[in-house]
């Protein structure tokens, strides 16, 4: 167990190297940040001397190696476009995303089971049928068009709910939470559905598909055949079997929530991390666009290798086979 | 019938389908008496699981009773429904399946699932149910029981498991257990052993057994008496020693000699001429008459008789055809 931690922590870290690389084989096609940098008014020695200064005129190659010089001793380097230390911006911005996230994970898996195990359950019923059709919508709609269309109904149409930003948040150390005020927890509500409306919706059909052939399977017979309460075949028997292979996809997703959220935030305004890459990717900023790039696939990878670790917990069989292997 | 553990009265089994209604179990009665094991023999799709099935209530819709009663134990169970039938299932009918690699959940432990077991249906504390959970296990035979209580069923054997299967059919103490083919899936070397388990532990508990199999060398060994069906209906029904050395239904003998014997040297096995008619397809009159040698035009015109003890369900039961 020890050794195959160890084995994928290392490999963990060589996808973090990798992912940097292409980002930054990719950044000089993004644009030339001294062009946004410097006014009208720029001389060719002006931009010379700025690019000397950034290193700009150095290859990929090499600013990615003082990239990483710098960040692993927690430098980041310094905004183009704000002229503060990366680092400072995005954890700054980085709890209105991760509490977003949060929200529409919880969201998404909570829901996403419950209907996944109720639609298997009732597999003919009305409710079933008709959570099986609306689910269609999530599936189908892209996120943008979701986050719009609620903002219409629930902002403008009836006014219950805030369309744009956090609303009121409160200073907890470096952390500023909307969890305190009602204001910040309204604001957090349309967004949540928007980002976690088709994570739940794929989460629900795999649950589904996976909880009806969970029961077809003879150890839930033998289960009845013994006599055992439908509510523990249903949660204890088949919903464990059922989550082996949904927590592979729910770690993939709740990637995914952290990833995609750059949509959401851009539909309602909301100041996490996500806004502030497309308006780096506007400015060029590569510091920014570089330290962000490496948070998402940090918590990607992490993300991958907790879900690893939770298989041992779930089934017994990988804990002895993997024992025995290593 | 008030001292049988479970009494099947002309139990019909009825799966509607696109053409047609089809018969998987058709007006079969038969008794099973306390300590006592019946084997049910017949090909596959004779309707031996099935009338298993109704009996423990696992039918798969759209299957379903369409006449006939089951009592258990002067109870009338056949129109029980949900609850009530749950309460039935584990605690007063288990039931072992075919293959134990697949009957166990592989995410608890086989401690977890016989201790569930107990406290489902027995008013015991959940120390208690640890207590007896090894005891169970102790009784069917594996080694060190209280310490592989927390194993899971990937740690055991094909055959292990099979026991670890049988303590959970039995742990509830049930008057009637349903083996549907327990030895199948089994090494043979393996079968016999599971089959004088089963035997003893059933024999010391007073247990009915309906063991269902299609091998005649299980019934030889285990059963008391045994009912051989064959499409749907009940063929013959005897003592064990009767059936085996006298078969009266021409089918019944057709399966006796086509049963290989180690002792038989390498003679060619003999066959049943024909398959058995598909269920939506049975033909009128005794079901057997087209692969029957004896069969005659009334057997094609009516349905075969009524069986009775030592009564075949065939117009002419084979001694006569010696005697004649």
């Amino acid at each position: 167990m020890l050794a195959y931690t160890i084995r994928r922590v290392a490999q963990s870290a060589l996808v973090l190297l990798i992912v940097g690389l292409v980002a930054f084989s990719m950044f000089r096609f993004v644009g030339d940040p001294i062009e946004n940098m410097l006014g009208q008014e720029r001389t060719v020695e002006d931009i010379e001397r700025l690019r000397d200064q950034l290193g700009l005129n150095q290859s990929f190659a090499v600013q990615y190696f003082k990239f990483l010089e710098g960040a692993v001793q927690g430098n980041f380097g310094v905004s183009y476009r704000q002229g503060r230390p990366v680092a400072e911006i995005l954890m700054e911005r980085a709890p209105a995303t991760l509490e977003l996230a949060a929200v529409s994970a919880v969201f998404a898996i909570i829901l996403g089971i419950a209907f996944g195990v109720l639609t298997a359950i009732r597999r003919d019923g009305f409710v079933a049928n008709f959570i099986m059709s609306a689910s269609l919508i999530g599936v189908s709609l892209p996120t943008f068009l979701i986050g719009i269309l609620l903002i219409y109904i629930f902002s403008v149409e009836l006014g219950w709910l805030p369309s744009f930003g956090r609303g009121e948040t409160v200073q907890i150390g470096n952390w500023s939470t909307g969890f305190l005020t009602t204001s910040g927890l309204q604001a957090l509500i349309l967004p949540s559905i928007t980002l976690g409306l088709y994570q739940m919706t794929l989460i629900m059909r795999l649950v589904r598909s996976e909880m009806l052939e969970v029961l077809r399977q003879d150890y839930i017979r033998f289960a009845r055949a013994r006599g055992l309460k439908s509510r523990a075949i249903n949660f204890r028997h088949a919903l464990k079997n059922t989550m082996v292979p949904v927590i592979t996809v729910i770690g993939l997703q709740l990637g995914a929530i952290i990833a995609f959220a750059i949509i959401t935030e851009t539909v309602f305004q909301w100041p996490g991390v996500g806004l502030l890459f497309i308006n780096a990717i506007q400015f060029v900023d590569i510091p920014v666009m570089a330290a962000y790039l490496m948070l998402i696939s940090v918590m990607f990878v992490a993300i991958n290798l907790i879900v690893d670790m939770l298989y041992f917990l779930i089934d017994p069989r990988l804990r002895v086979d993997r024992a025995g292997g290593h | 019938m008030s001292d049988a553990v479970l009494s099947i009265r002309n139990l019909s089994v009825e799966i509607p389908t696109r053409s047609g209604v089809v018969k998987p179990v058709d007006g079969v009665s038969y008794d099973i008496s306390a300590g006592e094991i019946l084997g049910v023999v017949g090909e596959s799709g004779a309707g031996k699981s099935m009338a298993g099935n109704a009996v423990i209530g696992l039918l798969n819709p759209p299957a379903h009773i369409a006449q006939g009663e089951i009592w258990l134990n002067g109870t009338r169970i056949d129109a029980l429904k949900g609850e009530a039938m749950r309460r039935l299932r584990g605690k007063e009918i288990g039931m072992v399946f075919q293959d134990p690699l697949t009957s166990l959940n592989p995410l608890l432990s086989i401690g977890d699932q016989l201790t569930e077991t107990m406290l489902t249906h027995l008013p015991i504390s959940r120390a208690e149910a640890g207590k007896r959970a090894v005891a169970a296990l102790e009784e069917v035979g594996i080694p060190g029981a209280a310490e592989r209580i927390d194993s899971y069923p990937h740690e055991f054997s094909g055959g292990m498991r099979q026991r670890v299967v049988i303590a959970l059919a039995l742990c509830a103490e049930p008057s009637l257990i349903i083996a549907d083919e327990p030895t199948t899936a089994l090494d043979v070397s393996v079968q016999a052993q599971i089959i004088a388990l089963l035997k003893r532990l059933c024999r010391d508990r007073g247990t009915a057994v309906m063991l269902i199999t299609h091998d005649m060398g299980v019934i030889a060994e285990a059963a008391d008496r045994v009912a051989v069906m064959y499409a749907g209906r009940l063929a013959e029904l005897g003592r064990v020693r009767d059936v085996l050395t006298q078969p009266q239904h021409p089918y019944t003998g057709g399966l006796m000699a086509s049963t290989p014997l180690a002792s038989a040297g390498k003679a060619r096995l003999h066959q049943i001429e024909g398959a058995m008619p598909r269920l939506d397809n049975v033909p009128d009159g005794c079901p057997f008459h087209p692969r029957c040698t004896y069969a005659e035009s009334k057997c094609r015109a009516a349905p075969a008789p009524q069986i009775s003890q030592n009564h075949a369900a065939c117009w002419f039961p084979l001694m006569a055809q010696k005697v004649s």
